[in-house]
């Protein structure tokens, strides 16, 4: 089909959503993605089950935690689709695509770039992991 | 196990918003269990932490620590080399582990970063309900294996009360009326008989009522 | 049986007439000005008064103290006491409290659970429970002594009653808890409002197979209906209760304008029928908000003129 999507996604494979970890999700956001999207088969016929519907209850429980720390929930987005159904994929990509333009960039990513300027080489608190 | 459950992020942030350093620290027992205090959730909460103080453009340090337990000395031991890096700490064990903690260093503020709840089971996944208050004076043996002090929304002793409706609490179509669970298990037992024993009035002194408890082992302490 | 109290119920009650109680519930404030007109409305067609606890968790005026205006008035209260709202340090003390205005007769209930009403946020207490509440009664009567041990001075004089309800679940246990109460020492009965008059019978049959009518004074709870309405939310959203659908079909075939006729109706027929159930002993009229038709209702039961005992 040879079908185009916008350049700015980045595709990470996984054999299911439901093997997507909230955490995957949150650190993505943390270093600076302005948008992630899980792209799942259609409710129902999961080869695992249950993996979309686990990856979806992720998806709602990370978004609230955005909202609250102001990285923004919409920013986040589950897709269903059927494994043959590229015009929908693209459908999805561009559709993301603009909603991300029109929230512009995550608010991380301006944020640590100040932060870099004011203590390039003093991380070392940070580095201090236990 | 101690079953607890998430706190708002937003009453987190609330507590620990005037700190450059927090160290959020987790529980690898009945927390973890229940999956709202391990090392997953740590590092779910610690991220948020970081998202939020990075766009109010403060220079926030969030540390990751899970130990083994809260509620143990030695494993607590472990963090006192590099509790001083912390301003604060946001303990998302159990409310043991959030006050084991505070009272070993006892300059640090510890908040709690969950809501504890109950001893329970683990129903279903994703299910939890309570099984135990530790009222501290033990009557399965006399209730077939069920307890009224936990499952009775009145903790009645000779239930059911006049509430019982198709087998559910007056409070709730969704929880299981406890002295029908009683009754059933009775039944079952064929012990129906022991239904028309009067349970008597109950010490409530090991309870709660008689204020903190604690248990000595003599045979135990070194 | 006979008399172990001064109560005039159970004087009533032992001289073999069927007993006729009622209830009033207090006001959601401090004028007794209620109290005291409901009072009227059915003094001469009682045998006693009951005074509800806090019913439905509703918090309102006291039972005791609504039962000492009762007493002031020179009528027959029955305190009733909810385990819900008291420790037992407390319990015995509302007991002595009572019995120092020679309030004869005590009704123990656990109470409804407290979200139900308007402090759902609160603690509840349930230091002991209703059967234990009677066993503690009896024992401050009987022993004339406190639960710690200690003797009273001047026991209460209490005709301890409990409730039971016919209806809840599991039903094959009714009987035998009913058998329970009365081994904890409760000596007569209220029941849950009753609307299905057949599973009633049943229960009662059951009651004197095992004896227990001769042991304990069971009086049918009723209410009557105002409303069709009313009873659809009795049959379906009051826990424990039973409300055949015939009965909500009676009321609902009623012009609205008609149907609280209607149920004064139902419950006439009700009492017309059960006097002839062997083994009860008299009628608990629950009229909620509406004690100006008890006179009606028993009067048209054919239970008036009440009995004069002393």
């Amino acid at each position: 089909m040879r079908l185009g999507y916008p350049t700015s996604i980045k595709i990470i494979r996984v054999p299911c959503t439901g093997k997507v970890d909230a955490l995957h999700i949150m650190r993505s956001f943390e270093k600076g993605a302005d948008g992630v999207y899980l792209v799942g088969c259609r409710e129902g016929d999961c080869h695992f089950e249950r993996g979309n519907f686990r990856a979806k209850a992720r998806v709602e429980q990370i978004r609230k935690i955005l909202d609250a720390v102001g990285i923004g929930g919409h920013r986040l987005q589950m897709y269903n689709l059927s494994s043959s159904d590229g015009p929908m994929f693209a459908r999805f990509a561009e559709e993301m695509h603009a909603r991300i333009l029109e929230a512009g960039p995550n608010p991380i990513r301006g944020a640590v770039i100040k932060q870099k300027k004011v203590q390039t080489d003093q991380n070392q608190i940070a580095g201090a992991a236990l | 196990m101690i079953v607890a459950d998430k706190k708002p992020i937003e009453e987190i942030i609330d507590y620990v918003k005037d700190y450059q350093s927090i160290l959020v620290l987790g529980c690898n027992e009945c927390v973890t269990v229940c999956e709202v205090g391990g090392k997953k959730e740590v590092g779910l909460l610690a991220s948020a932490l970081r998202m939020h103080f990075l766009q109010q453009g403060g220079e926030v340090n969030i540390g990751e620590r899970t130990l083994e337990r809260q509620c143990d000395h030695e494993y607590l031991e472990e963090i006192r080399d590099n509790i001083d890096h912390y301003e604060a700490v946001v303990s998302i064990a159990c409310g043991v582990g959030v006050q084991f903690t505070a009272e070993k260093y006892q300059t640090k503020p510890v908040y709690p970063g969950v809501n504890t709840l109950f001893m329970g089971a683990n129903e279903a996944r994703g299910v939890w309900s309570e099984r135990c208050q530790g009222c501290g004076q033990c009557i399965l043996a006399i209730s077939g294996g069920i307890c009224p002090v936990s499952r009775c929304a009145k903790r009645i002793l000779n239930g059911p009360c006049g509430g019982s409706t198709a087998g559910k609490c007056e409070i709730s179509k969704d929880i299981p009326c406890g002295w029908q669970l009683i009754i059933d298990r009775l039944k079952a037992l064929g012990r129906m008989d022991d239904y028309e024993k009067i349970n008597p009035i109950k010490n409530w002194s090991t309870e709660r009522a008689g204020g903190p408890r604690k248990v000595i082992r003599e045979d135990l302490k070194l | 049986m006979k008399a172990k109290t001064p109560s005039k119920l159970e004087k009533i009650l032992a001289s073999g007439n069927m007993a006729v109680t009622s209830e009033c519930g207090p006001p959601r404030g401090s004028d007794p000005e209620g109290i005291i007109r409901k009072a009227e409305m059915i003094k001469n067609h009682v045998d006693a008064i009951n005074i509800t606890d806090n019913q439905t968790s509703m918090t309102r005026l006291c039972s005791l103290a609504a039962c000492i205006r009762l007493k002031l008035m020179g009528l027959e209260p029955v305190l009733q006491m909810v385990t819900r709202d008291r420790n037992r340090i407390a319990i015995q003390s509302d007991i002595l409290g009572a019995a120092s205005f020679d309030i004869h007769n005590m009704l123990c209930l656990s109470g409804d659970h407290q979200n139900f009403g308007d402090c759902a946020q609160g603690q509840n207490v349930h230091d002991i429970d209703s059967m234990q509440l009677i066993q503690t009664v009896r024992y401050m009567r009987d022993e004339g002594k406190f639960l710690g041990g200690d003797a009273i001075q001047r026991p209460p004089q209490m005709f301890v009653g409990a409730a039971a309800n016919p209806f809840a679940d599991p039903y094959e246990i009714r009987v035998p808890r009913l058998a329970k109460k009365v081994a904890a020492g409760a000596e007569f009965i209220q029941t849950q409002c009753i609307y299905n008059l057949d599973k009633f019978e049943d229960w009662l049959s059951k009651a004197r197979d095992r004896g227990l009518t001769e042991q304990v004074y069971i009086l049918a709870g009723l209410t009557p209906m105002k409303s069709a309405g009313m009873a659809r939310y009795m049959k379906n959203r009051v826990p424990g209760m039973d409300v055949p659908e015939a009965i909500v079909k009676r009321l609902a075939d009623t012009p609205k304008e008609k149907q609280a006729e209607e149920g004064i109706k139902i419950c006439i027929e009700s009492i017309q029928r059960l006097k002839e159930a062997k083994g009860l002993a008299g009628f608990h009229i629950m009229a909620i908000e509406w004690e100006e038709m008890v006179p009606e209702i028993v009067e048209q039961g054919g239970l008036y003129p009440r009995p004069n005992v002393d």
